[in-house]
């Protein structure tokens, strides 16, 4: 599929995904698309970040090439790796075979055929259906060595194996950073980038996105839950529940064939929205009943 | 040189001239804004057309802002440009100090003001002096010509004690000073000699040089990274004398290349949470100091530690702490407020920190034993507790910062609670 032409076909491509997405976020989505610069998104977990490379992907027909970020991530985990053990099986088996020419081997030796490709040298090359959607996930993981190497990969989409040369992709791949900030990135990677802060839903837009994502849930039952956990995020708590968490509890209480949310019902499920003892002592006893009656107040109207 | 593509403005070059001065708002405003940003922005516009308001400003969002807390600034910021350009102007100018009599029949609203005070962020002439001299604080004079070297009387002097020229000479002992820290080992690996692990791409290539002849495995061993640093600081009305020593620690601890620490994030507290880290980055340090002291509003208050840590959890302990940080506490530990809730407080800072190390003036005194129950709540949850009152201590906290094992006094102390 070609890229879309306006913000509301990349909204209605996200949308046939199965992916929510706001206006802001289908515009820069967009921008990222039409003028092929990477897509930074910043934000809490579980907001989503990773799903709409995911939904993109899909969407475009594209094939996902996702890169994990961990620390002390190097350029042999990400970029490219010889197959050692082949390369010495060929030297073996040359001088078994008796007259190695020097030349000759290092030709052979470093070539495609024992290169091994990791995500950002497989991004470079063509794939069927058009360039891939590079998905470079949780960033903020990994060092700044690391961050200092991807600025030249992503501003000139190219990357250099020294017995090689240089790889050029011939059609620069959709890249999608996501990071969670448990540490700055450094603002020479960001201004390559078109920045984005993905936000927490409002109330009707958690609503469509559970039911697109659990569309089992019966209606009462989506809204009492997405209420709750929106009065959820007003309270202070140490880890506030995402988007993932409310979509996971619904479906926890799907499997628990639930009808109606309560107080018990919640004491029960706690762990699938608040993943901190902290959080989850503070919400035992009255206070979730007292955030649940807050939440059904506010529906009562409809 | 590069080759640069030619620029296709859009038809109508009043829109891009206006892009262009909307980004110069943006930058006096504080957001970091290149020339190449505008052009991007203008490019942007360009390839999502000016069709919708909502469009036009995410669009430019997206160029412009690359921090969260730069969010709500671009968004004032717009709303008052793109209604009138000029009334902008006419807002700063009604800002600035100079001109403050002139006003106009129009009353600006909460959010107008808010953005223009975020313009004139830096403009202000009367922000309020760091009071950095201690004056009447002096309470001892001690004779200079005593049997030690003036430089050694220092190194053991109480902060509290010294006179305004000792203070000087102890603001220079103290910038010389760092915490050395040792590193710890990374999942990097770099050659040596002596290593552990094979490195197989480095045989390979030196066996190539030689035609294939492998006559030597490289080794590589793990390379070593520094630990951030994570400093709290208590600026209550108590530890005035301390925390301001301590600040020019700070400063020399974060400025100085070579000390140690991957990064160093600095935060004031009394009765609420500031993040200075971005003041100390100024070299001077009584420019550094003096903007900090200005940013951080409740210098010398009460103190509120429970709800301090608390907001520090809450909002930074993620975002700073992310990769194994050393933290400093410091404060003399006197709370009045919820024993239970700092205890619980100071338990997830233990939890999420690599090393917890908290350092409190009030040990210099011998007989100091943790009877308020601020002290009694907080001091299970340290890894080590060390006095800061001198230069002497001080220099004892950057020995004893690279050493694991240390816990300063807490056994003795936890002893006698």
């Amino acid at each position: 599929m070609t890229v879309p032409g306006s913000i509301d076909a990349v909204q209605k491509m996200l949308e046939g995904e199965g992916y929510v997405c706001g206006r802001a976020l289908g515009t820069v989505v967009f921008l990222a698309l039409t003028l092929g610069r990477p897509l930074f998104l910043e934000g809490e977990a579980g907001v989503g970040k990773t799903e709409i490379a995911k939904a993109l992907a899909t969407g475009l027909g594209r094939r996902l090439i996702r890169l994990q970020c961990y620390e002390g991530l190097d350029a042999a985990s990400a970029v490219y790796e010889w197959n050692f053990a082949e390369q010495m099986i060929a030297i073996r088996t040359a001088e078994a075979s008796g007259g190695v020419d020097r030349t000759h081997l290092k030709d052979e030796l470093f070539t495609e055929e024992f290169l091994i490709e990791r995500p950002l040298l497989q991004a470079m090359r063509p794939q069927p259906g058009g360039a891939p959607v590079l998905l470079i996930d949780e960033l903020d993981r990994t060092d700044e060595p690391f961050e200092a190497f991807l600025l030249e990969a992503l501003s000139d989409f190219q990357v250099t194996i020294p017995e090689l040369g240089t790889i050029t992709a011939p059609e620069p791949p959709i890249v999608i950073v996501t990071s969670n900030r448990t540490r700055e990135v450094h603002d020479a990677l960001k201004r390559r980038c078109l920045y984005h802060w993905v936000d927490y839903p409002n109330f009707d837009r958690e609503i469509e996105i559970l039911q697109s994502r659990a569309p089992e849930a019966a209606e009462s039952l989506s809204r009492e839950v997405v209420a709750f956990v929106q009065a959820l995020r007003t309270e202070d708590l140490f880890k506030k529940p995402g988007v993932a968490e409310t979509i996971d509890w619904a479906k926890c209480l799907l499997a628990l064939d639930v009808i109606s949310l309560s107080p018990d019902v919640i004491a029960d499920t706690l762990g699938a929205i608040l993943k901190y003892q902290d959080d989850i002592a503070k919400l035992q006893g009255s206070e979730a009943k007292r955030i649940l009656e807050e939440a059904q107040a506010t529906l009562e109207p409809t | 040189m590069p080759e640069y593509a030619p620029l296709d403005l859009p038809e109508n070059p009043k829109l891009s001239h206006n892009i262009t001065h909307f980004a110069r708002a943006l930058r006096r405003a504080g957001l970091p804004i290149g020339p190449g940003r505008v052009i991007e922005a203008i490019r942007a516009v360009e390839a999502a057309g000016f069709t919708e308001r909502w469009d036009f400003f995410w669009t430019l969002h997206a160029c412009f802002v690359n921090r969260p807390e730069h969010r709500a600034v671009f968004a004032q910021v717009f709303r008052l440009y793109w209604r009138d350009p000029r009334y902008l102007e006419h807002m700063m100018a009604m800002m600035l100090p100079a001109i403050h009599g002139v006003q106009e029949d129009r009353t600006a609203q909460s959010a107008e003001k808010r953005a223009a005070e975020a313009l004139l962020d830096g403009a202000q002439a009367d922000l309020p002096e760091f009071a950095d001299s201690p004056g009447e604080e002096t309470l001892i004079e001690v004779d200079a010509s005593a049997t030690m070297s003036g430089e050694e009387r220092l190194r053991t002097l109480d902060f509290e004690q010294m006179s305004t020229t000792e203070i000087a000479e102890a603001k220079r002992m103290l910038a010389r000073l760092s915490l050395p820290v040792k590193p710890l080992a990374s999942r990097r690996g770099q050659p040596s000699h002596t290593g552990g692990q094979v490195d197989a791409r480095r045989t390979l290539r030196q066996a190539m040089r030689r035609g294939g002849e492998m006559r030597r495995i490289a080794l590589k061993k793990p390379r070593p990274r520094w630990p951030n640093l994570v400093v709290l600081c208590d600026i209550s009305g108590s530890m005035s004398q301390y925390s301001r020593m301590v600040l020019h620690f700070l400063h020399a601890v974060s400025n100085t290349q070579g000390q140690g620490w991957a990064r160093v994030h600095a935060f004031t507290f009394g009765t609420r949470l500031t993040n200075i880290t971005r003041h100390l980055a100024t070299r001077d340090v009584d420019a550094a100091l003096a903007a900090a002291g200005s940013h951080a509003q409740d210098w010398e208050g009460g103190t509120r530690i429970g709800e301090c840590l608390h907001a520090f959890n809450r909002d930074w302990s993620r975002r700073v702490m992310g990769q194994g940080a050393v933290v400093l506490l410091i404060t003399d530990g006197l709370d009045r407020g919820d024993v239970d809730g700092l205890g619980r407080e100071m338990e997830r800072l233990h939890l999420s920190a690599r090393r917890l190390i908290w350092l409190n003036p009030l040990l210099r005194w011998e007989g100091f034993a943790p009877k308020a129950r601020g002290v009694a709540a907080m001091m299970p949850h340290v890894d080590a507790f060390r006095a800061g009152h001198s230069i002497a201590t001080l220099e004892e906290l950057a020995r004893a910062i690279s050493d694991p094992g240390d816990d300063g006094e807490k056994a003795r102390l936890l002893a006698a609670l």
